[in-house]
């Protein structure tokens, strides 16, 4: 384990953290940072635990033992909507979004945090709503324009393609402004063309916006090219940890993908 | 002979601002809502910028560039440019590197306006190389934050100069715009260029601002007229409308929000004034087709009825003939029903003046538009006649020509079938290649390339490019254009290119549209992985056959073209694109250079072989080329003959098995 002296870098850290679904450890003492500004990527086979790492940051589980800590709070027991409100964002591995609503309500739906007037304000348009509405219209655009899908902003998104639809999502996570955004199989099922797309929209929300971006991706020429670092699980324990680089030459990353002799 | 006296393009906004100021000059769609700029404003904002650029050193005769899309920035930067005497040389917004770096170098651009990271990102790439580029400018600064290049500036810095410059240099602006003579250079605009190396072609205020004036008058544009501005703003057909024809009436010019979203700006803003290539109208029909075939039964039964309804109403009115009472009541229901409603979805719902210029539209597209009541007419004009040379007026639309001058122009035919013009918008030269001018402008008569004929009425008809018109073996002469046109007509094909030139027939090399194709193939529950894998399914080869097929049956209907049907045909893996330097950029062929690059495929299409192995290079936008390996098939079309009818059906039965067994 790295024992990094000058906190200032990290955005996220995760101490031994252990998640059971019944008999079954998902998580198995996990221990990692995730630094700010870094794109992190989080690989391993299916099953390894990803998805539930991704949750445990997010709130949607809750490790027992164990502790996440997001810039000096501690989020271990936190709901999913205060963690939100904290400045984390996700996207999802099946697509979430409202399908009866357009893509511009969806992506304003990431804004919820940040909304601070009340019910007839807002439902008035007056005041306070008024100001907010043209606000978080304005945060939603710039969002809109950035992925360059101004062409579908009235369209529903169940009427989308899925790859649309993942951007979507994406822009959704980016509305929020988040510190932390976790993408969780952002090119899953995508063609070349898209992953490509995505995968430049990855780095460009970094440079942009300054986000810290935690990806789940299974598709290992995309991992290389965008991220700065790679933690890979199997079976719900972290086996290794390093630039794109380090991960490459790996011997036991090798084996967990590929399979050694002996199995 | 009118004269525009004294005037200038500077001169004309002036005025315009003067007359109009508080009046809406140009719109842009920016976050969702429509920005607007009355004409002070756009008189100010070109006013900072110039005086920015005076601040920077920019001389009289100095060149501008503009790369990007459509913009009132864009369109300020070259309006400013002219108004302290220098001249714009606008490029194609989606050129690649080697492109810019001939016209950038050849023009001795200094300022370079580029809106945005990705255009900045190639003009930088060409600074070490050509060293003449002094300033880039931009408009958006998404993901330019750490550029800090002192010679890149934001348009608003510029802005900001130029009020600085003003404090040191009271009316510096108006003395500059005042100086500007009517022979002055404005603009070099670089043609596309079908044949060779783009050429500048060198045109002055008054080249541009006569034809409008001519041309306006004529027409009878108002200043309540609204003009979409969404093609490229390096093509003289835009800046035509946007800029000379915009100051000339003061009508509004409208910018979309994006490049996608062209077509649901298009709609909000319901312009009555549209400029088209042929290549924009083929393509709304393309899609207005795909559309209805997803549609259920009975609005497809009824497009169907009425759109029949519509062309024989339509047939009827081109040959001057009284139209039956029943078919007048479907007509005018069929207006209700079917047209109004497909004007708006197009969003011509209020077009008073659609016109399409740049090449030949084909006669079935165009009759499609006039007969579901779009007042298409179709205009001839080149780069070097400052655009529009003639034009069909409202009441002398005929099919197939390209209608009478615009008054002040001359048009005759050379002996050798040549059309010639002699016009007040004759361009001065091209620039730096005065070999090339000798060539063309010969007597104050500029020699188009183009064959046509002046019919009766005194009407142009433009045939194809001289050097195109093909002879076959057995005597027969065709335009090969025409032919791809008709192809062109079905919604499954995008692009065609037929061959036959002193052979014994002709054939034709075939892109798919995939969008049409791949939705069909999707209905058939037929699989696909790529562009080039659908193109060379043995269905698609069998769907192509009917609609070539359908060609060949109306070349048959037009006794002189009988012998010019398409006996072989294939279906290219790949879209021929401007990166590949296949087509321009406002897509025509390049004849000459697809000859050449694909000589395998032609030789193939000549032999008895059934296919022909091909490896091509692709290029992307960014400059990188990769190689594609096909093996692409060949497939024979039987020619339609009298009392060929009952044949016809056996005969495409042996042409499916044909194309299955290969």
């Amino acid at each position: 384990m790295s024992m990094n002296v000058d906190r200032d870098h990290i955005l996220v850290e995760v101490e031994d953290i252990h998640i059971t679904f019944g008999g079954l450890k998902a998580l198995n003492g996990i221990c990692m940072n995730i630094n700010k500004g870094e794109i992190l990527a989080t690989i391993g086979p299916n099953g390894a635990g990803k998805t539930t790492l991704i949750n445990a940051i997010n709130g949607v589980c809750h490790p027992n033992p164990g502790r996440i800590v997001f810039e000096g709070k501690d989020l271990t027991n936190m709901r999913p909507h205060h963690v939100a409100s904290l400045g984390i964002a996700r996207t999802f591995q099946n697509v979430a979004l409202f399908k009866g609503m357009s893509v511009l309500d969806n992506i304003t739906m990431g804004r919820h945090s940040k909304i601070k007037s009340g019910f007839f304000s807002q439902g008035l348009y007056w005041g306070l709503g008024q100001k907010m509405e043209i606000e978080h219209r304005e945060a939603v655009e710039i969002v809109i324009e950035w992925l360059e899908i101004q062409n579908i902003r009235e369209t529903p998104t169940g009427a989308l393609p899925y790859g649309l639809q993942k951007k979507v999502e994406l822009g959704r996570a980016l509305a929020a402004e988040p510190k932390l955004l976790l993408l969780d199989e952002p090119m899953a099922g995508m063609s070349l063309e898209e992953k490509e797309d995505i995968a430049r929209f990855i780095l460009d929300a970094r440079e942009e916006f300054g986000t810290t971006i935690c990806l789940i991706e299974h598709d290992m020429g995309v991992v290389m090219d965008v991220s700065n670092r790679i933690v890979v699980l199997e079976f719900g324990e972290k086996i290794a940890e390093g630039t794109p680089e380090e991960i490459r030459n790996n011997q036991r990353v090798i084996n967990a993908y590929l399979g050694t002799d002996g199995h | 002979m009118e004269k525009v006296s004294g005037e200038t393009i500077p001169k004309l906004l002036l005025k315009i601002a003067r007359e109009q100021g508080e009046k809406v000059a140009i719109r842009e769609k920016k976050r969702g809502i429509w920005q607007s700029y009355s004409w002070s404003e756009y008189l100010e904002n070109v006013r900072k910028f110039a005086l920015g650029l005076a601040s920077l050193g920019l001389q009289r005769g100095d060149r501008l560039s503009v790369i990007g899309d459509n913009s009132p920035q864009g369109y300020w930067a070259q309006v400013a440019t002219l108004c302290v005497g220098g001249v714009s040389v606008p490029l194609y917004q989606d050129a690649i590197e080697k492109e810019l770096e001939y016209v950038i170098e050849h023009s001795g651009a200094q300022f370079i306006f580029a809106e945005d990271q990705e255009q900045v990102d190639k003009i930088l790439a060409l600074k070490e190389k050509v060293p003449t580029i002094e300033t880039i400018i931009y408009v958006d600064p998404t993901g330019l934050r750490y550029y800090n290049q002192p010679y890149i500036k934001s348009f608003f810095r510029i802005q900001e100069l130029g009020l600085e410059f003003e404090k040191n240099h009271p009316g510096y602006f108006e003395k500059e715009a005042e100086k500007g003579r009517p022979e002055d250079v404005a603009l070099i605009s670089y043609t596309s260029g079908t044949t060779a190396k783009p050429k500048g072609v060198v045109l002055t205020h008054e080249n541009l601002l006569i034809n409008a004036k001519l041309l306006s008058q004529v027409e009878g544009y108002r200043d309540s007229d609204r003009f979409m501005s969404y093609l490229p703003m390096a093509w003289i057909g835009d800046f035509f409308y946007s800029v000379i024809m915009s100051f000339q009436v003061g009508f509004t010019v409208n910018c979309p929000e994006a490049a996608w979203t062209t077509w649901s700006d298009t709609r909000q803003i319901g312009p009555t004034v549209v400029l088209s290539p042929p290549r924009i109208w083929e393509s709304i029909l393309t899609s207005i087709q795909l559309k209805m075939q997803d549609a259920v039964w009975i609005k497809r039964r009824m497009y169907k009825l009425f759109i029949d309804v519509a062309a024989r109403v339509s047939n009827l009115q081109f040959e001057h003939q009284a139209i039956p009472i029943w078919l007048r009541t479907l007509h005018a229901l069929g207006e209700v029903l079917v047209y109004g409603p497909l004007r708006d979805y197009m969003g011509m719902g209020k077009i008073l003046y659609a016109y399409s210029v740049g090449a030949a539209l084909g006669p079935e597209i165009y009759q499609y538009y006039r007969s579901i009541g779009v007042n298409l007419k179709q205009v001839y004009g080149l780069t070097e006649t400052s655009a529009i040379c003639t034009f069909q007026p409202d009441d002398e639309v005929k099919l197939n020509t390209v209608g009478i001058p615009v008054s002040g122009v001359g048009i005759k035919i050379s002996e050798g079938g040549e059309v010639l013009v002699k016009s007040p918008g004759n361009f001065h030269g091209y620039y730096k290649n005065p070999q090339a001018t000798a060539e063309t402008l010969i007597d104050e008569w500029l020699h188009t390339g183009d064959s046509g004929i002046l019919d009766k009425d005194g009407h142009l008809k433009i045939i194809d490019r001289v050097q195109d018109v093909s002879t076959l073996a057995n005597g027969t002469t065709f335009a090969p254009q025409y032919i791809e046109n008709k192809l062109k007509f079905s919604p499954y094909i995008k692009e065609s290119v037929v061959f036959g030139q002193g052979m014994d027939h002709v054939t034709s090399m075939i892109n798919i549209e995939i969008e049409s194709v791949g939705n069909w193939a999707e209905r058939k529950g037929l699989g696909y992985t790529s562009y080039a894998d659908l193109s060379q399914k043995p269905q698609v080869y069998d769907l192509i056959y009917d609609e070539v097929r359908k060609v060949n049956v109306s070349l048959f209907a037009e006794e002189d073209l009988r012998d010019a049907q398409i006996r072989r045909y294939l279906i290219l893996h790949k879209e021929l694109d401007p990166d590949d330097a296949e087509i321009t950029r406002m897509r025509k062929l390049r004849r000459g250079f697809i000859a050449q690059k694909y000589s395998d495929l032609i030789e193939g299409l000549y032999s008895d072989g059934d296919g022909v192995y091909l490896e091509t290079k692709v290029t992307y936008e960014g400059g990188r080329t990769k190689n594609i390996k096909a093996l692409l098939k060949i497939c024979d079309v039987d020619s339609y003959t009298v009392g060929d009818d009952e044949k016809a059906a056996s005969l495409k039965a042996k042409g499916n098995e044909h194309t299955r067994t290969q």
